[in-house]
């Protein structure tokens, strides 16, 4: 399998661009692998990456029940951000962020990472303080960002709204420069590749039915097709995970929720950067298409199907209506869901299990797009070595008993 | 959109609920003796099945009062609802002990 370059690229066009090679195999899964990762979305495949890349481990699998990047990681809204309140949090996602940097080069494929900003809007006084205080953290913490006015965010957008008269007035917001959108299909496509290339095997159509164990260790997964051993075993299945860990016989502090995005018609450029609003569950960036991508709320109610209430489009275009009264004339093209894995503390949930062997990474909620890489990092690291990284000790199933909750359901909050 | 049969009002749409979590999650006795694992599994542990789930609602803008259901998790089909100190319907779905 070629290196993408520009004389690649050459080289092809004279072929008419009919012999470039997959970009990644489709073997037929093996009896037995060092290590299986279940679940091929972004955070799946950045596992397997990091652990060819960084753990030397070669004879892994990646199972996906479905086809890759075919969940959540081909639902979200892209955005990318790491201004998070608590330090357990704050480290973890700009560990990430730092990862985005570098990724295109890294992975030798264009994940098209645009630093285009993101503005956290505020609507009250309250909302203002916290904003305050989130980036006082985040700079003490080493991660850019600062508030600025509405009349500032006015120079910014010129098509916002900030009347102080409308039901939700835009006082103020949050930026983080660093911030943007990458696309997320290619960087589903892009980890793929990568670890397909380090000798990672990436079995799709493949759907995990049991969980196999021996005296509390895990010895290998029953599939749809067939039998695979295996003793390292991690599980990043996002809105499914209380149904794998039903399989391996305990409990997840998870609910799955709906969560629901739409985009409109393609449209000429009208906003180079992200506003996000969690007072009034409305979040907008244009993609390099010209589509303006919107992201919603959750359904309130727990939910597996992939698609989300009428009620909660109509809430969400109102509050884009409201920012961005221009918008009022755009047509909708598409909206879908996602079933995102929501913990009582808007945290995740990355470490050992009660089945030794067996290594959960789950819990990202509304939010785990922009933590891809990082998570995938830790996670390999993880795996490799049967215990934490020092950036995802904090996320262990045990807080829910310890009481050592990360409570961010400020920065968290539906607004990713 | 839901259309959910509120025991006591009759059929209204979504929009007047909330939705209430998991329904049939008894607070435990003696909490004095409880430890912290059995606090954990109270408080924040959800069996969160995909299929028939028990669930409570809140007829926020009607009655006001609390009742169950029983709703498909992956349809969304509501099968029952039953007022919150009446018994569930016999049950049908393999996901319920």
């Amino acid at each position: 399998m070629s290196r993408y370059s520009i004389f690649s690229l050459v080289r092809n066009a004279l072929s008419y661009h009919e012999n470039w090679s997959a970009a990644w195999r489709s073997p037929e899964p093996k009896a037995q692998y060092d290590a299986l990762i279940i679940g091929g979305g972004g955070h799946g495949l950045a596992t397997a990456y990091y652990l060819a890349k960084e753990h030397g481990m070669k004879n892994i699998a990646v199972l996906e029940k479905g086809w890759i990047g075919g969940g959540n990681t081909g639902r979200n809204t892209t955005i990318v951000r790491s201004n998070y309140l608590w330090d357990e949090s704050a480290h973890l996602y700009e560990k990430s962020m730092k990862l985005w940097e570098g990724l295109s080069q890294d992975l030798n494929y264009n994940v098209m990472f645009s630093q285009r900003g993101v503005y956290n809007l505020g609507h009250n006084l309250q909302d203002m303080r916290d904003i305050q205080r989130r980036v006082n953290a985040n700079r003490l913490n080493g991660i850019d960002g600062h508030v600025v006015s509405a009349q500032e965010i006015k120079q910014a957008i010129p098509e916002i709204n900030i009347d102080q008269g409308c039901r939700y007035p835009i006082i103020g917001a949050s930026f983080q420069p660093r911030g943007g959108v990458a696309r997320h299909d290619a960087v589903a496509w892009g980890f793929a590749r990568g670890a397909d290339r380090a000798g990672v095997d990436i079995i799709q159509n493949c759907e995990v039915t049991a969980i196999r164990q021996e005296n509390g260790v895990v010895t290998g997964v029953e599939t749809t097709r067939g039998a695979i051993k295996a003793n390292k075993i991690g599980v990043v299945v996002a809105g499914h995970c209380s149904v794998l860990a039903e399989m391996a016989g305990f409990r997840m502090p998870i609910e799955s929720h709906p969560l629901q995005a739409l985009v409109s018609e393609p449209i000429k450029p009208v906003i180079n950067t992200v506003i996000m609003s969690n007072a009034v569950h409305g979040y907008i960036s244009q993609s390099d298409k010209g589509d303006l991508v919107i992201g919603a709320g959750i359904d309130s109610y727990t939910g597996y199907g992939q698609r989300g209430s009428y009620s909660g489009i109509e809430h969400t275009v109102a509050a884009i209506c409201e920012m961005f009264p221009m918008f009022k004339r755009v047509r909708m093209n598409r909206q879908w869901g996602g079933i995102v894995d929501t913990t009582p503390d808007a945290c995740p949930i990355i470490g050992n299990t009660p089945v030794k062997g067996l290594y959960f990474n789950c819990g990202w909620g509304t939010g785990g797009f922009k933590a891809t890489p990082g998570s995938g990092w830790v996670f390999a690291h993880n795996v490799a070595n049967g215990e934490p990284h020092e950036l995802n000790r904090a996320f262990a199933l045990d807080r829910f008993v310890t009481g050592f909750l990360i409570d961010e359901h400020g920065a968290a909050g539906v607004a990713h | 959109m839901l259309l959910i049969k509120c025991p006591w009002c009759g059929e209204r749409d979504e929009s007047e609920f909330s939705y209430a979590g998991e329904a049939h999650i008894a607070r435990p006795l003696e909490t004095e003796k409880l430890s912290d694992e059995a606090w954990a599994d109270y408080l924040f542990m959800r069996k969160n099945p995909k299929g028939a789930h028990r669930e409570q609602w809140l007829h926020a803008a009607g009655c006001r009062r609390y009742f169950n259901a029983e709703r498909d998790t992956v349809s969304y089909r509501i099968s029952a609802t039953y007022k919150i100190d009446e018994k569930p319907p016999r049950d049908q779905s393999r996901n319920q002990s």
